[in-house]
């Protein structure tokens, strides 16, 4: 064994594990804790297969963002020390049926396929190369996706802020109807 | 880097995306639920990049997918959270049990 293949498989067993302790932990917040740690792990996956530029990426968005937001959510949404309750038995029975038949019924055939190995190529990821391909409007380009995506990204943007914005009925409930009836008794008492 | 088989870097992918399967199938937590989706859009990650490192190596196209796929992850968890909130304000409970009102 080589020190590359221990490395590989040191990553595999860490993300393996956390990401399974980020579906079976009880408590909310260490669940999320799990998940961040199993997408580093993921991250340094991509650094040994030498892809500087996505696991930076994946670092980034999903470490520094996705989980970020994650955990803002759970802090406002509920108690983080809380345990969640238990998951039914047979709920937990036939999802680890499904999932275990699953695995061994897609890995079964990933594995008789015979994946033809290329010799005498080397993936070569430099950011320039990137860079000039996903915005190059020629064959390979990838120029149209990209704007399909900041429009996509737009779009989210405007309907994060539409849907997480109070609605007009609670506002005027809240603060609009009651202020001014409230203020106008409060002059009212006033004057007399 | 090449004496590691593709089977086995796939054996990883398959794992983790049956992981958050399950994940998907027991929990009854949005925000855990979201977790797992995550979790199995990272594994399709590893697969994509995979490919694309020991099958083609002479093109980017894996990389680009998976290039757009985070950012579509963004995306999905941002107005999925602001759902969530959303969810809690008028329910006070962000479990999925609680969200008969649409079903058929």
């Amino acid at each position: 064994m080589t020190a590359s293949q221990v490395i590989f498989y040191i990553i595999s067993a860490f993300i393996l594990g956390t990401g399974l302790l980020a579906v079976t932990s009880r408590k909310i917040f260490r669940s999320a804790i799990w998940l961040l740690f199993s997408l580093i792990g993921i991250a340094g996956l991509f650094f040994w297969m030498q892809l500087d530029f996505i696991a930076a990426v994946q670092i980034i968005v999903y470490v520094g963002g996705i989980v970020v937001l994650i955990i803002f959510s759970i802090f406002l949404t509920q108690q983080a020390g809380n345990e969640m309750a238990k998951p039914v038995r047979s709920k937990v029975f036939f999802a680890s049926l499904i999932a275990l038949l699953g695995f061994i019924l897609t890995y079964t055939l990933m594995y008789k396929y015979n994946f033809l190995p290329v010799v005498n190529q080397t993936l070569n990821v430099n950011v320039s190369n990137i860079g000039i391909q996903l915005l190059s409007t020629t064959e390979h380009g990838y120029i149209l996706p990209f704007e399909v995506a900041s429009i996509l990204l737009l779009a989210a943007m405007i309907g994060c802020i539409v849907i997480a914005m109070k609605s007009p009925a609670t506002i005027g409930k809240a603060g609009r109807e009651n202020k001014p009836i409230h203020i106008k008794e409060e002059a009212a008492e006033n004057y007399k | 880097m090449n004496d590691v088989p593709l089977t086995h870097i796939l054996f990883v992918s398959t794992a983790l995306f049956f992981i958050g399967v399950y994940g998907l199938f027991t929990r009854r937590n949005m925000i855990t639920m979201l977790m797992s989706i995550e979790l199995m859009l990272n594994s399709v990650n590893i697969n994509f990049v995979a490919f694309n490192k020991y099958l083609y190596p002479g093109q980017l196209n894996g990389i680009f997918f998976t290039i757009f796929i985070i950012t579509i992850a963004a995306a999905e968890a941002a107005v999925a959270i602001a759902i969530i909130i959303n969810f809690y304000r008028s329910h006070s409970s962000i479990d999925v049990e609680d969200a008969g009102e649409m079903k058929w």
